[in-house]
């Protein structure tokens, strides 16, 4: 039997902009996208001394799901197994690809190296949150939601995962992207409307920024 | 020495990104790892980089390396000691 799964939550970063829920959080449009991370790591109050160890993708992917799951997401009531992540974006890990064949010229960075693998994010997110479930990254030319919602769905009403944070992180260059999704079985009362249930369509409203 | 040691707490901030940190928090005794600052295996790799690049020093044996970065005080020492055998 198929089971309704809900966004009980979602986060946008384009564009200098942050968007929670459809709505804008915080805005810095003049920064490049190193300043921009960093200055919403600050507005944010995080303390994570490892965020800047991270390369940009990570940042933003680490970023859009801290934003994601605060004050949205109870760890409590899930077991560590759980929790699942699939995400995808279209260019892998490229900007920092390129950084580091630059450094190899010289001294290759073992630091830079480290995060020359996309689902490198994927491993700073879980470990931020202690998420142990099913986690993948995929590489597409542009953002699948169909892709999306048929493999989140799958592994939610396999019972393989309770809850999944789901959604697209891109990031090359100055261009960058992401639109993450907390999708859970159940919900509170105030996001159990159809506008919230786990759809192509809602997906892409959300993707689209047509709820803001 | 002292101006080495002040030396490295800078380079070592850079080279590892660690903005929260000032050079002043570290001590010149401190352990750099695990309970200490904290660093873990990549950033060791780091520290062997900054060894090359600021002062031509290559680790020859990487059994060492727990002993020369143990704190900022032993590895100005390795420093200073390869740094006179090189003379």
């Amino acid at each position: 039997m198929q089971i309704k799964s809900y966004i009980s939550s979602n986060c946008v970063i384009d564009d200098g902009i942050v968007y929670k829920n459809g709505k804008a959080v915080f805005e810095n449009r003049e920064a490049g996208v190193q300043d921009f991370l960093q200055s919403v790591y600050q507005h944010f109050g995080i303390k994570y001394p490892k965020f800047y160890k991270m390369d940009n993708l990570s940042k933003l992917g680490w970023l859009a799901a801290e934003i994601l799951l605060k004050d949205n997401f109870d760890a409590g009531e899930y077991k560590p197994e759980d929790v699942g992540l699939i995400l995808a974006n279209a260019n892998s890990s490229l900007d920092t690809d390129i950084r580091y064949y630059e450094t190899a010229k010289e001294i290759a960075s073992p630091s830079l190296f480290v995060y020359t693998l996309p689902n490198i994010m994927t491993g700073e997110i879980c470990i931020r949150h202690n998420f142990k479930g099913e986690n993948a990254f995929f590489i597409f030319e542009k953002f699948d939601a169909g892709f999306i919602q048929e493999y989140v769905n799958n592994l939610l009403n396999n019972n393989n995962l309770q809850a999944c944070i789901c959604g697209w992180v891109e990031l090359l260059e100055d261009q960058y992207k992401a639109v993450l999704f907390l999708v859970e079985k159940t919900t509170g009362a105030e996001m159990a409307m159809p506008s919230n249930i786990f759809t192509i369509e809602n997906i892409l409203k959300i993707y689209q920024l047509e709820n803001g | 020495m002292d101006k080495l040691m002040s030396d490295l707490k800078t380079q070592i901030i850079a080279q590892l990104n660690m903005q929260d940190v000032k050079p002043e928090d570290i001590g010149d005794d401190q352990p750099l790892f695990v309970d200490g600052l904290g660093l873990d295996s990549i950033d060791a790799l780091e520290l062997i980089v900054l060894l090359q690049q600021h002062y031509k020093i290559k680790l020859s044996n990487a059994e060492d390396g727990p002993k020369v970065f143990q704190s900022v005080r032993t590895i100005a020492e390795y420093i200073t000691a390869h740094q006179n055998q090189a003379a």
